[in-house]
């Protein structure tokens, strides 16, 4: 069972898109598992052919657990003990022990004659709230219905749907704020955070970006967005102490520049996966996989490699109306990038004053890591890069 | 196409982008990206969905004016007469 972020401590199997005797390759998708942030693909990250698959759907297991052993070059991987399902808490317990035979026979008729993809926490929450699910269009991955599903459509069912995205759950509520919470509490308790701020005339870039979109189809268009995560990855060549991960007392550099972005769900909760390699992409290609991961994102159907690679975190919360971001490291990273909004501010330049669009870029780093000056040469790097977009 | 068809492709299109909101209930003068939440992402896929729907390019220049829902009936339907 892969981890699937610092918050994640267990994971359910939905299904298996494999079977003994399946010959699969480097991140092939080969299981649905749902988490308390839903459904995600798991890919697997060895090539081989698969021997057995030792936990079934519904089971629930640890981060760590062996899910299926691999074979194909003459080895042979055995399950790990960690591999025992472990005795789900009273929130997970299995369905079928806690459905009443009446409703059981109701979501069981229901499921054989519409074949629905239904994981197993959300049908014993469906059962729990009375809601049922062939009436429900699932949001996971192939329409798989997930718990957040079952909560939606018991929403929708007591009262009048608003004309506005429903508030996200309360502080109190909800597996995904809690798993929020126990990150963002382990972060803030042990990592030494500081914070650095510069704010970044973006004149010239939005400038290029007007005269670049116009020349564009709609459908190749560019957004601001884009030119900043290009700013952060390339800046970060030169910084590689923000990114990567802080384990066992000591900095691991990523492999790669893998920035995971800050995306809010509209059920409320937050989620944030990862764009690969985005020193190595230009703006089209970024531009192309952030629509596609937060499209992905907001459907569930997001790919374990994307929730455990990134190596730094962009948060852009200038569309909230917010001026300055100062983050909570999302650990192990070390580093955290957070935007404002663009707002015309009075700017001095060669003894004259005018008004230009500014906005405040901050720099959140893990001090046992790097410290301000280095964090400093990275935020003046990000400045330099947007003041010449065109070779972004 | 009328006014009820282009009115209901736009509501389609906010459908694909923010599913659980009530597209009926939309106050066609307020702002869209207030009113129900969307993005800069989602705004972009809900031009993208206009344009694919009804096949009318939109230039950036004008994608403010497709900023309430009486705005985009206005301006699309413009766009249709003039058949472009």
């Amino acid at each position: 069972m892969p981890s699937l972020g610092a918050d994640m401590q267990f994971g359910t199997i939905v299904d298996w898109r494999v079977k003994p005797g399946d010959t699969v390759q480097r991140g092939d998708v080969v299981a649905l598992v749902e988490t308390e942030k839903g459904v995600i693909e798991v890919e697997i990250f060895e090539s081989g052919v698969i021997d057995s698959l030792v936990v079934q759907p519904g089971q629930k297991v640890p981060v760590g657990a062996t899910l299926a052993t691999l074979g194909g070059d003459g080895k042979k991987i055995e399950p790990q003990p960690a591999a025992k399902p472990v005795t789900p808490p009273a929130a997970a317990a299995p369905v079928k022990e806690e459905i009443a035979p009446a409703k059981v026979a109701t979501v069981r008729a229901a499921e054989e004659s519409a074949r629905l993809r239904v994981s197993p926490l959300a049908r014993k929450r469906a059962q729990e709230l009375a809601v049922d699910l062939s009436t429900i269009a699932g949001t996971g991955a192939d329409g798989s219905i997930a718990i957040a599903d079952v909560e939606r459509a018991a929403e929708s069912a007591k009262t009048p749907t608003p004309a506005v995205a429903p508030a996200a759950k309360g502080l109190d509520l909800g597996a995904m704020r809690r798993v929020i919470a126990a990150a963002m509490a382990r972060s803030k308790r042990e990592i030494p955070h500081y914070y650095l701020s510069t704010t970044i005339d973006l004149s010239k870039a939005l400038a290029w970006l007007a005269a670049e979109n116009a020349k564009r189809p709609v459908t190749k268009r560019l957004l601001y967005s884009a030119l900043l995560i290009r700013a952060v990855g390339v800046a970060l060549r030169s910084t590689p102490e923000l990114n990567g991960f802080w384990k066992n007392d000591e900095f691991k550099a990523g492999e790669g520049i893998h920035i995971g972005l800050a995306i809010s769900l509209r059920q409320g909760g937050l989620i944030n996966p990862a764009i690969h390699d985005v020193d190595k992409k230009n703006l089209d290609e970024l531009m192309e996989n952030m629509l596609d991961l937060v499209n992905r994102a907001r459907t569930g159907h997001l790919r374990s490699s994307e929730l455990s690679d990134g190596t730094i975190t962009v948060t852009n919360l200038g569309e909230q109306g917010v001026e300055t971001v100062f983050g909570v490291i999302y650990p192990p990273q070390v580093a955290l990038v957070g935007f404002g909004k663009i707002t015309e501010r009075p700017y001095a330049a060669n003894g004259m004053v005018g008004a230009r669009p500014m906005i405040d870029a901050t720099l959140a780093a893990d001090h046992r890591v790097s410290d301000g000056h280095r964090g400093g040469r990275f935020l003046l790097a990000i400045d330099r890069l947007l003041q010449e977009p065109e070779k972004l | 196409m009328t006014e009820t068809e282009l009115r209901q492709t736009i509501k389609q299109a906010l459908s694909n982008v923010a599913p659980e909101v009530d597209v009926d209930a939309i106050d066609p003068a307020k702002d869209l990206r207030e009113q129900i939440d969307i993005d800069s992402v989602d705004f972009l896929n809900f031009v993208i969905a206009l344009h694919k729907a009804l096949g009318i390019e939109i230039p950036d220049a004008d994608v403010p004016k497709l900023g309430t829902l009486s705005g985009c009936v206005s301006y699309l339907a413009a766009k249709i007469e003039k058949g472009q």
